[in-house]
């Protein structure tokens, strides 16, 4: 009899494996590709400025005590106006946000700052994507919030939505 | 009614182009190196690198501007002499096994290279006890 029993095994495995596909099939994909740098001090770069308003941007600047925002950002990216009134309203409350223009242009990025503000106290321009590669940031917008110390504490991929202002706060006060 | 429709069509191939940049690609996103042996290490590397941004492709597959920009780091690096291994280490630093297609073992995935090992030896030891068996049986007949 615990033999006969044994014969179903097979089949409950293979229902099992079946149910699992099934299930999995209808649950979203996560797309997004999380930085494995979360917690390892910033890659060393040094970034010219993206345009004559504002100078750019090096590790240098973003280890000097004081935490800050890191916002990886492009002018022919939509999802960055969304999140513009978000970035205003952040540097309102007093953050400090040093931006990185992936593959940009001068003219295009004084026309997007002309057009949805400009919460930014220094932006690198980074025109092939170099140091974005090496925070491990997989896409424009995203937001880094860096310790004093130049170490990667949080990242916040896509925009950056009215509900996610004050985790982003909470993270700052963390890495004070 | 028609200009209607001809203004629809504009805008979608327009949309696009707004979701994309307008700059040059990277140097050597579709510039071979002059080494050919060291483009052959890059180029075998790059089949093996999954892009970011279109994540069902290789970098060497996509149009992507991040894959170019992802080939640009790949040439360059193995231009300065790094290994093809460096360079696959250091983009799995940044964004974990996930960028590798070379299946690798860890903490995570050892379970996939120990239970086909496993399931061998099981059938291995099933099979020699069932053989070893029948031959002891057909051993006690001829006795």
């Amino acid at each position: 009899m615990r033999n006969r029993l044994w014969l179903w095994v097979p089949l409950a495995l293979f229902a099992f494996f079946a149910g699992l596909a099934a299930y999995m099939l209808t649950q979203p994909k996560d797309q997004f590709v999380q930085s494995a740098m979360i917690g390892q001090p910033l890659p060393d770069f040094a970034l010219p400025p993206a345009f004559t308003g504002l100078p750019g941007a090096s590790k240098a600047d973003l280890a000097d005590g004081r935490p800050r925002l890191l916002n990886i950002w492009a002018s022919w990216c939509l999802p960055c106006i969304a999140e513009a009134p978000q970035l205003e309203a952040l540097q309102k409350q007093g953050v400090e946000i040093v931006g990185i223009a992936i593959r940009d242009r001068p003219e295009d990025v004084a026309n997007f700052l002309a057009k949805h503000g400009n919460p930014y106290t220094r932006i690198g321009s980074d025109r092939i994507s170099e140091v974005q590669l090496a925070l491990g940031s997989s896409g424009v917008p995203e937001t880094f919030v860096i310790d004093g110390k130049g170490i990667i504490r949080h990242q916040h991929i896509g925009d950056i939505r009215p509900e996610d202002v004050p985790k982003l706060i909470a993270e700052l006060e963390k890495a004070r | 009614m028609i200009r209607g429709l001809i203004a629809l069509v504009l805008v979608l191939i327009a949309l696009p182009a707004l979701a994309q940049d307008s700059m040059p690609p990277a140097p050597y996103a579709y510039n071979q190196l002059a080494d050919p042996r060291l483009e052959a290490e890059a180029s075998a590397l790059m089949h093996t690198l999954r892009c970011i941004k279109c994540q069902s492709q290789s970098i060497a597959d996509s149009d992507a501007p991040m894959a170019g920009d992802m080939r640009h780091q790949v040439r360059s690096r193995i231009l300065a002499g790094e290994s093809p291994e460096q360079v696959r280490r250091w983009l799995i630093d940044r964004y974990g096994d996930y960028v590798s297609y070379e299946p690798e073992v860890s903490a995570t995935t050892w379970p996939l290279f120990a239970i086909p090992v496993l399931l061998i030896l099981a059938a291995l030891a099933v099979l020699l006890r069932r053989l070893g068996r029948r031959r002891g049986a057909g051993e006690g007949e001829a006795a």
